[in-house]
């Protein structure tokens, strides 16, 4: 077994070779001299990924069949998952974070007296979020090692699968054998996004903390996966880098991971930039429009059958209600981005949530378009680890 | 006539089994399971709350008119299908299993090894135990040997409604078989449960070419017609294939005359 892990590529090292973790421009011209021809073949292509076809669907060539990008998205999320989307709540433990990352509000400069959740206080969140009909769970944090450990996260874990049946972490980058503890704790689902792939926005949004290790937290989801996670999440933060550029490496990741980790799923998401508490809005050049960000979705899901497509109240309802309809196969529903939020503390959020209906009326508003609100597609016996 | 199908001493005057799955609310299912008038449907236990009657999916599924056979959608090796299995009979009472070990989450294809794991273990503790597999021949023997109710060949990849590009290796298993031979998995039209039919299959099973069509419900009575059809052809035996037409002059005529 060692052989053949010794044998298999290192990811950054494809990422270099295809010339993704820094600024392209061989790579931006190919995008940009993408011709209509190009697209319709792509369009036309099987489902399945390849660079090639991601370049054309992704270039500005493309934005004239943004129609027929979404219709074919729609007809294979159909298939592929049903006329469904399942349902899940972020349960935010703390907001305490070394980092300094200039786009959150956790970060640590910004000045605020940090809240941190009790295993005690994290169960009453929960009661409320499994009273709403939630039994997919995702634990939230900011790099707090001291308070949120293995140890914190495993004995929360043992709580909250008596009422949950998917436990996912969102929280800073541990080596396997945290991982491992993690999941025989009950924790099944992993989302963890690189921010920018380009390294050389990476250190300019990163300057301090352990968080500046570009290549540390590269390698997070194949530590995971080597741990049995059931889902690694990918995803990169739309506004700090070039978002064709971006999506192409983002592919390339999902593309490596499915084929190493064979026995997990693969979700992307796609958090874009939200105003914040003490951040400055306009230090992030690459912002990208409604139309783009459904070509980028829609692309992905033309080269990604299978994957998961994750979409976060960071979006505002009408976008979420349309996008839901083409691709969407999981959002989050009520979600407050601070600890003890649902209990209405008054802690600092990490981002202002865009729709702010309960889960109730997303759940409403998918049973209008046809789609079946899904709570549970998941359960906890699956976890081997205990 | 009397062509009933017997799983495990339970007779079925239906041959469509329905997954329920993929549906875009519980009553389009509820709806699409009448208009098939199957008498099995199957649920995955990751997708209900078991233990709770009051589980909307549950609640849809009128427990007196269909046999509910929980499904191990989503276990990894025999080890998480068995776990789930036990937890689920524990809770039910119900020992119908559909044995489902799927690695791969993408194609959603069966794991031979630690199904036939799964199903010595399942059959030892006395589940009645329908395993999902690849259209593998001496699987489903060995299978068949461990004590299975049925073997339940792919046509093709779950979900992908290609039709049955297995039929040469299923054709083997249905030949070989000393239990009912299901086809599940691939079945995309009505046109492809028929041709199973017909090849002399027990039954088939269908859900994403029922719960994805534009209307399940009109779907769901397609594939009733062309299951009922296509046995009905496999028992009045159809005429045989022949590669050549009969020639009108034929040329060893002399020799009779």
């Amino acid at each position: 077994m060692l052989g053949v892990r010794k044998k298999m590529k290192i990811f950054q090292n494809i990422l270099a070779q295809v010339g993704l973790d820094h600024y392209n421009a061989d790579l931006i011209d190919a995008i940009e001299k993408t011709t209509s021809v190009d697209v319709e073949k792509a369009l036309a292509d099987k489902p399945g990924y390849n660079l090639r076809k991601l370049v054309a669907l992704i270039s500005p060539a493309a934005e004239k069949y943004l129609e027929q990008m979404a219709q074919k998205a729609q007809q294979i999320t159909r298939q592929r998952f049903g006329n469904t989307i399942q349902l899940y709540a972020p349960l935010y433990v703390s907001n305490f974070c070394v980092n300094s990352c200039p786009y959150c509000a956790f970060n640590i400069k910004s000045k605020f007296t940090p809240s941190r959740l009790t295993i005690e206080q994290a169960c009453k969140e929960a009661d409320i979020l499994a009273s709403e009909g939630f039994r997919h769970l995702l634990l939230v944090s900011g790099e707090d090692k001291k308070f949120v450990t293995t140890d914190y996260l495993s004995a929360l874990a043992a709580e909250l699968r008596k009422k949950f049946s998917s436990i996912s972490i969102e929280i800073y980058p541990v080596d396997q054998s945290n991982y491992e503890k993690l999941f025989a704790s009950g924790i099944d689902s992993i989302a963890l996004y690189q921010e920018t792939y380009d390294r050389d926005d990476y250190k300019k949004f990163h300057t301090a903390g352990p968080k500046a290790d570009y290549d540390y937290r590269l390698q997070t989801l194949e530590r995971a996966g080597n741990a049995g996670f059931r889902s690694l999440g990918l995803g990169f933060l739309i506004g700090l880098s070039d978002w064709r550029m971006q999506t192409l490496a983002l592919a390339e990741h999902a593309g490596f991971l499915m084929k190493k980790y064979w026995q997990s799923r693969v979700s992307f998401s796609f958090p874009r930039m939200r105003p914040a508490e003490n951040v400055n809005q306009n230090m992030f050049r690459y912002m990208i429009t409604d139309s783009q960000l459904v070509q980028m979705m829609a692309a992905l899901r033309l080269c990604f059958s299978d994957a998961e497509i994750v979409f976060s109240t960071r979006e505002n309802a009408q976008f979420r209600d349309n996008v839901s309809k083409i691709c969407i196969t999981r959002m989050s529903a009520g979600s407050k981005t601070n600890p003890g939020g649902y209990a209405d503390d008054f802690a600092v959020e990490q981002f202002e949530v865009a729709d702010d209906r309960s889960p109730a009326e997303v759940a409403a508003m998918l049973k209008s378009c046809g789609l079946e609100p899904v709570w549970k597609d998941w359960d906890i016996a699956f976890n081997s680890g205990f | 006539m009397n062509d009933k199908l017997i799983i495990a001493g339970k007779e079925f005057d239906s041959r469509l089994f329905i997954g329920t799955g993929k549906f875009a609310s519980n009553k389009i299912m509820a709806d699409a399971i009448e208009a098939s008038g199957t008498q099995m449907v199957t649920v995955a236990l990751r997708r209900v709350d078991i233990e709770n009657p009051n589980d909307n999916m549950l609640a849809a599924i009128d427990r007196k008119k269909y046999l509910l056979l929980p499904n191990t959608s989503g276990a990894r090796n025999a080890d998480e299908a068995v776990r789930l299995a036990r937890l689920a009979r524990a809770a039910t009472g119900i020992t119908w299993l559909k044995l489902e070990v799927t690695p791969d989450p993408y194609y959603l294809l069966p794991d031979p090894v630690e199904t036939l794991k799964a199903a010595e273990i399942l059959v030892k503790e006395g589940f009645v135990v329908l395993p999902y597999i690849n259209a593998d021949p001496v699987l489903a023997k060995k299978l068949q040997d461990a004590g299975v109710a049925t073997v339940m060949p792919l046509a093709s990849p779950i979900g992908s409604n290609q039709g049955l590009k297995t039929k040469s290796a299923i054709e083997i298993i249905i030949a070989q078989a000393t239990v009912p031979v299901i086809v599940d998995a691939g079945l995309g039209m009505p046109s492809h449960a028929a041709e199973a039919m017909e090849m002399g299959a027990d039954a088939v099973l269908v859900n994403t070419a029922i719960a994805a069509a534009k209307n399940p419900v009109q779907m769901a009575d397609a594939f009733k017609k062309a299951v009922q059809a296509g046995r009905q052809a496999f028992l009045a035996g159809g005429a045989e294939v022949k590669q050549q037409a009969d020639a009108s002059s034929p040329l060893t005529g002399f020799l009779r005359e």
